[in-house]
């Protein structure tokens, strides 16, 4: 039962992402790749990471996807104006999107390999608290807490970089 | 106690979106029937209070409303953080509270740097 | 899941599905009639017994007209936006606990669509996807006024949100779940250990701002300037009609009877009331939880005509007043709410244990 649900997400997942590639409007590309993040979400579900799951849905399909939205609305999507690309950055995505792929095969190799016989994964399988917000806030809280308060700095040059660059703008205008 | 969810848990959401996709297709099939259909060339041009469209509606706005976005982007990330926090934080006690107020502090001054440059002034 | 229980659900989400059409049908005709109150004239008393059928005609009408799709517009997002729009109005109301368990003969239901572990983040996660159907369906339009509604509204949406899970977090800082149904059973009753149980008794700060929050996410005056009729015609449904119309406006009406709810059940105990337990144990385990849900839906209209008794009452804010209002004035009156809870709460239970010390 699990394992069909699983697939049929998958192709689902595969599906619309394709469709994100494929489509000729980037509006469009824009509303495949929601649905895209919401299968993922329901993967996170079936994986009982909640948490996970829900900061998928709010932060990826609630707030970054209308940043997305925004850029596409905020350029001149008239035909006219839209940039030839040359030989060359074509041949550049190609080069980097072989890149990604590697990496990415790369990863999953590795992760399959250190799963066997590893008893954390058995572990995860397991125990049902695991995703729950409860018990990420418990060990984001004691082991993690490093990490965490230096994402806030993180997040506090990200601001900085943006107002920066939205500031710029206006200067050069005025 | 809280009680323990699992993915089965989560399958009435997707009954309630497959009722709700059921309703919208099937209003938008029979709008699409019954309505009169008598179309002219002036009825299909955009609407603009009766003066003549001049281009149309594909053109750059205010970069103020990006950055808007784009903070709001930051300031969800910031809040998603809390909540595992918030929901744990009767057991950490007063250590928990500095420690947040440490990530709140930083956040806090990335909105003082913000107000201080006026970048949320709407001029 | 078994069979009978998947039928179960369906049949409550029909229930819901239609009281929550069904109310936002009749809100329309509310609105008139309050407005028309509040003005001194008599509203809408044509269709039926004082306008009752009004909404029906309503209804018939928007079936019944052409739909136009602008020549320049984009035809697939063009009804992708309303589509959208209704339906993140629709499922928000999954995880709101309508009443506690009934019991017919001997089958227990449950009358809550489900309760997960993270109900309140799953409607914020709802709220957040409401930006779509507006932002779509005004860009889709292909109009200058419709763009401008929509960027608009689309930005008041997003910055209104922030505040609004701060607010949530202090209120989580008190309850420690994010669970409603486990919110709502903590709420019973109205009175215990000499104070309120309802948490707008505890957090009344964050209670108005995420009123103030609900407001302008469902686009309501004094928050509706995405539909600023003197500024932007129509807003972002300027092109629109017909049913497409339609389903902007009923999702407008669904998204105040959801909000409404989910206030009510936060901060107002949902389906609890004074003395619930003594109705309880008089009239058994099937009208008494009836009677809660009678007593959450009082409190769902009352919010809704809170609604309405605002738009009639304060005008319209300027562009720039609002984004105050949203950044400066309500996040930092957030995390003002979140520091005071979080101190005052720490420092109680710090005082509680050093007496139990002593």
């Amino acid at each position: 039962m699990n394992i069909s649900v699983f697939y049929l997400i998958a192709f689902l997942s595969v599906f619309f992402s394709l469709m994100v590639i494929f489509a000729k409007n980037p509006v469009h590309s824009v509303i495949y790749l929601i649905i895209t993040f919401f299968t993922f979400t329901i993967h996170y579900i079936l994986l009982n990471a909640q948490f996970l799951a829900i900061v998928n849905f709010i932060v990826y399909m609630g707030a970054i996807m209308v940043l997305f939205l925004f850029v596409l609305m905020l350029l001149n999507l008239n035909k006219e104006t839209e940039p030839v690309k040359s030989l060359l950055v074509k041949l550049a995505g190609v080069i980097a999107g072989m890149c990604l792929l590697v990496v990415l095969a790369g990863s999953l190799k590795a992760i399959s390999t250190s799963a066997k016989g590893n008893p954390s994964t058995q572990e995860v399988v397991q125990n049902l608290d695991l995703g729950t917000v409860k018990y990420l806030g418990k060990v984001l809280f004691a082991d993690f807490l490093l990490p965490f308060e230096v994402s806030s700095i993180l997040l506090l040059s990200a601001m900085v970089g943006a107002v920066l660059l939205a500031k710029r703008e206006k200067t050069e205008i005025s | 106690m809280e009680a323990q969810s699992s993915a089965v848990n989560y399958l009435p959401i997707i009954f309630q979106m497959l009722v709700a996709i059921g309703f919208v297709v099937g209003t938008m099939f029979v709008t699409h029937l019954i309505g009169p259909k008598r179309k002219t060339k002036d009825k299909l041009t955009p609407f603009e209070s009766g003066i003549e469209v001049v281009g149309n509606a594909r053109q750059p706005f205010s970069i103020k409303y990006f950055l808007v976005a784009i903070l709001f982007v930051l300031f969800d990330v910031e809040v998603i953080f809390m909540y595992p926090w918030a929901v744990n934080f009767r057991e950490f006690g007063w250590q928990g509270l500095i420690e947040m107020f440490i990530f709140m502090g930083t956040l806090l001054l990335g909105f003082i740097y913000i107000i201080k440059k006026r970048a949320l002034d709407w001029d | 899941m078994e069979l009978s229980l998947v039928i179960e659900k369906f049949i409550l989400i029909t229930g819901i599905f239609a009281v929550s059409l069904v109310v936002a049908m009749y809100s329309t005709l509310a609105e008139r009639k309050v407005a028309g109150y509040l003005q001194d004239r008599v509203g809408p008393n044509r269709a039926g017994w004082g306008g009752i059928f009004q909404p029906l005609a309503d209804g018939i009408k928007m079936f019944l007209k052409e739909e136009i799709i602008p020549a320049q517009a984009s035809k697939f997002l063009f009804i992708a936006g309303p589509s959208l729009a209704i339906l993140t109005a629709c499922i928000g109301s999954a995880v709101i606990p309508w009443g506690s368990n009934i019991r017919i003969g001997d089958r227990v239901v449950d009358l809550q669509v489900t309760d997960i572990n993270v109900g309140i983040l799953y409607i914020f996660g709802v709220v957040s996807l409401g930006v779509y159907g507006i932002m779509i369906g005004g860009w889709a339009s292909n109009n200058k006024f419709s763009l401008m509604g929509a960027i608009r509204a689309a930005s008041q949406n997003i910055s209104y949100e922030i505040a609004m899970g701060l607010s949530i977090i202090a209120f989580l800082m008190v309850t420690g779940s994010l669970s409603l149904r486990t919110i709502t059973e903590q709420q019973h009753g109205f009175w215990a250990n000499g104070w309120f149980t309802w948490y707008a008794f505890q957090q009344p700060l964050g209670f108005l701002i995420f009123l103030v929050c609900a407001f302008a996410e469902t686009n309501r005056t004094p928050f509706d300037l995405p539909e600023c009729e003197t500024e932007l015609v129509g807003g972002y449904h300027t092109e629109y009609s017909s049913m497409k119309l339609g389903f902007y406006l009923f999702a407008e009406y669904i998204n105040m009877f959801v909000s409404s709810a989910v206030m009510a059940t936060l901060y107002f105990g949902g389906y609890n009331y004074p003395g619930m337990d003594w109705v309880n144990a008089t009239l058994g385990p099937l009208w008494g939880p009836l009677i809660g849900v009678a007593v959450l839906l009082l409190k769902i209209f009352f919010f809704i005509f809170f609604f309405m008794w605002v738009r009639w009452t304060i005008p319209r804010f300027r562009y720039d007043q609002l984004m105050n209002l949203g950044w400066k004035v309500l996040i930092p009156l957030a995390i003002a709410n979140i520091v005071l809870t979080g101190v005052w709460i720490t420092a109680k239970h710090t005082l509680e244990n050093s007496v139990s010390i002593f």
